[in-house]
């Protein structure tokens, strides 16, 4: 770390950057491009946000060469590990950002889902806040929507905030292909081969909901991107199956008659 | 003739210090040792006796010793007779003949591979039926208490404690898994020396039985954040469980609101990490992605619960329902086809026909509320 000042004005610029990547825990983060860090326009507001801005920027671009004392270092270096993670939630958005998440992404850079019916379907890094310093980051999982803790304690250190919330959502507007078929497969908790009665309700309170889902896209004419959608598993009631035809027209059909007497 | 009174250590106990089998139980040895919890394993465990004795630290027999002796553990095996039980007590003198050290260390050479590989098999199997048990069960919810399964990765189950299962229980089918009571899902162990311990050992019995033996047990204790309640909420969920002194004493602000009891569990521990406030939806610049978006989300349903528990009171529902049918007579002709089987398939089945008229109980609910 020491010796990085001998090193600013070689061709390797990015050295700072580099160390920053590949140091342990900071696993998730990308490398940000030099002409976008450069660019003020992109830093906008930041300098409110992170202490020794100035500062912090020099050392993030590695033309850092302010002469002070090791505690005056110490904190420019984490101010600068700060604005490098702002830099980054915004930077992950853009298309070379995006493009470059998606490859982490696609290797398993972030992990795979603990959960068993997801068959070990790539994480994304998230925040649950765009707001520094409220929580860590989190793993969203496209296959069940949800977000699980990092498995090694050392990414509980890594801010949410420097991926954002909004991140992964946009990922998969931009490349839509990316989105996994979901499956309805679950587990059911049994004992001796039964099922548990309140467990059981649940499941399929929550069944229902899911074909009232599907009920509904496929009304609005939206795929509902399931494994099972060709109707093996699909429990639509009899009724809107016979009629097909009715589901165009949504007066047609019996349930929203029933629920309208 | 228990373990307890050895001091070297046995080869249970080294079997569960192994890393990996940090969620193994100790087996005690008086279960081991009664023929009727072994039944039928005979079958299903290559060199069965030999694996036995290992797992009871038990010097192996002579063959030549006498014959009578070899018939007499397979005999017991198959549970004919109780009166040679004896046949494996580990301080069995009649054992610890010369002859047999002798014949252990040719054993020793050709199949002790075989046999380590058998025993442990066999104690895996032994295992998944000592925890239905209640020694083991009560010895299983003591690592529970000290976490020793570890914890649920997902995020709103707020660190719930987590219990062994298998998806299966005949072995080589699935390694082990972890069951969430909060969110009622199973998942990988984070580390990946859990790869090898087979699922079967646990069974699928296990994560289900425990929370019915021990219902007292809180499943989410760290999600004591009161998400938003329904104005009206009356108890329609009898089962008679309305007062459940743990409960009311433990101050809990649900039981007050909701259903104390529904199907039979508490509330409270009905998946307490599900429902609204504890389901990720996601968001771009905080709007919500739409539902209809190519990308937008499709997975609510396998996080929700609903916020008025009694919903799941299906046979309730089912009553209401059907007096709410007599009264109007307009869909008769709706789905004349469909329309009666469709009580009959409630009336089978308990559930379709509860999913079947969610709709319309919502609807119902809306207008006229609960007691009308």
């Amino acid at each position: 770390m020491e010796d990085f000042n001998s090193e600013t004005d070689s061709d390797y610029t990015s050295y700072w950057r580099d160390w920053f990547i590949s140091s342990r825990g900071n696993e998730y983060f990308c490398e940000i491009d030099e002409d976008y860090l450069t660019d003020r326009f992109n830093l906008t507001g930041l300098n409110t946000e992170v202490e020794y801005y100035q500062y912090a920027l020099d050392l993030v671009t590695d033309v850092f060469d302010l002469d002070c004392d090791d505690d005056m270092r110490e904190r420019i270096e984490k101010s600068a590990r700060q604005l490098y993670g702002l830099v980054h939630a915004r930077y992950i958005v853009t298309t070379r950002g995006l493009a470059k998440m998606v490859d982490k992404f696609k290797k398993g850079e972030f992990g795979k889902c603990p959960r068993v019916m997801c068959d070990q379907h790539p994480l994304l890094p998230m925040g649950q806040s765009d707001i520094p310093n409220v929580s860590s980051v989190k793993l969203y999982c496209a296959k069940c929507e949800d977000l699980y803790n990092p498995k090694s304690t050392r990414h509980a250190a890594v801010d949410g905030a420097y991926f954002g919330t909004s991140f992964h959502n946009i990922l998969f507007q931009v490349f839509p292909q990316l989105v996994p078929l979901k499956s309805t497969r679950r587990y059911e908790p049994k004992s001796f081969g039964f099922r548990v009665h309140a467990y059981a309700a649940l499941q399929r309170w929550q069944d229902d909901k899911r074909d009232e889902m599907r009920i509904r896209l496929r009304r609005a004419g939206v795929d509902s991107g399931f494994e099972e959608d060709d109707d093996e598993d699909f429990d639509e009631p009899d009724e809107v199956d016979m009629d097909a035809e009715n589901l165009d027209n949504p007066l047609n059909d019996p349930r929203v008659n029933r629920t309208t007497v | 003739m228990s373990s307890s009174s050895q001091i070297a250590e046995t080869w249970i106990s080294s079997f569960c210090s192994i890393l990996g089998h940090e969620y193994f139980a100790e087996v005690s040895e008086d279960f081991i040792e009664d023929d009727f919890n072994l039944t039928g394993l005979q079958s299903q465990v290559p060199m069965y006796k030999e694996a036995l004795e290992m797992i009871l630290d038990v010097e192996p027999e002579d063959d030549d010793d006498d014959l009578t002796d070899e018939e007499d553990i397979s005999v017991s095996d198959d549970m004919l007779d109780n009166g040679d039980r004896g046949a494996a007590k580990p301080d069995d003198p009649y054992r610890r003949s010369s002859a047999s050290r002798r014949h252990q260390h040719m054993r020793l050479a050709s199949d002790l591979s075989v046999i380590e590989a058998s025993a442990e098999l066999l104690y895996g199997l032994i295992h998944q039926r000592y925890i239905t048990s209640r020694p083991g069960i009560q010895q299983m919810a003591e690592k529970y208490e000290l976490q020793h399964f570890g914890v649920c990765p997902r995020v709103h189950c707020a660190a719930a404690k987590v219990l062994p299962v298998g998806t299966s229980d005949t072995p080589g089918v699935d390694t082990v898994k972890l069951f969430c009571p909060s969110c009622l899902d199973i998942y990988t162990p984070p580390n990946s020396r859990f790869q090898s311990v087979d699922g079967a050992y646990f069974g699928t019995t296990f994560g289900c039985l425990f929370f019915m033996t021990y219902p007292e047990v809180e499943v989410g204790k760290m999600l004591r954040v009161p998400p938003v309640l329904p104005a009206a909420a009356n108890t329609i969920a009898g089962n008679g469980g309305a007062a459940d002194p743990a409960n009311l004493s433990s101050g809990n602000w649900l039981a007050s609101q909701e259903p104390t009891q529904i199907n039979g569990i508490a509330a409270s521990n009905l998946a307490p990490g599900l429902g609204p406030g504890k389901t990720y939806s996601p968001r771009i610049y905080g709007f919500r992605v739409s539902e209809r978006s190519r990308a937008g989300p499709r997975m609510t349903w396998l996080r929700s619960r609903p916020t008025d528990l009694s919903e799941l009171d299906e046979v309730a529902v089912y009553i209401r329902d059907d007096s709410e049918e007599e009264g109007s007579e307009i869909e008769e002709d709706e789905g004349g086809l469909t329309e009666p089987g469709r009580g009959k398939s409630r009336g089978g089945s308990g559930g379709r026909g509860v999913l079947e008229y969610d709709g319309y109980w919502n609807s119902g609910m809306g207008r006229d509320g609960w007691g009308s």
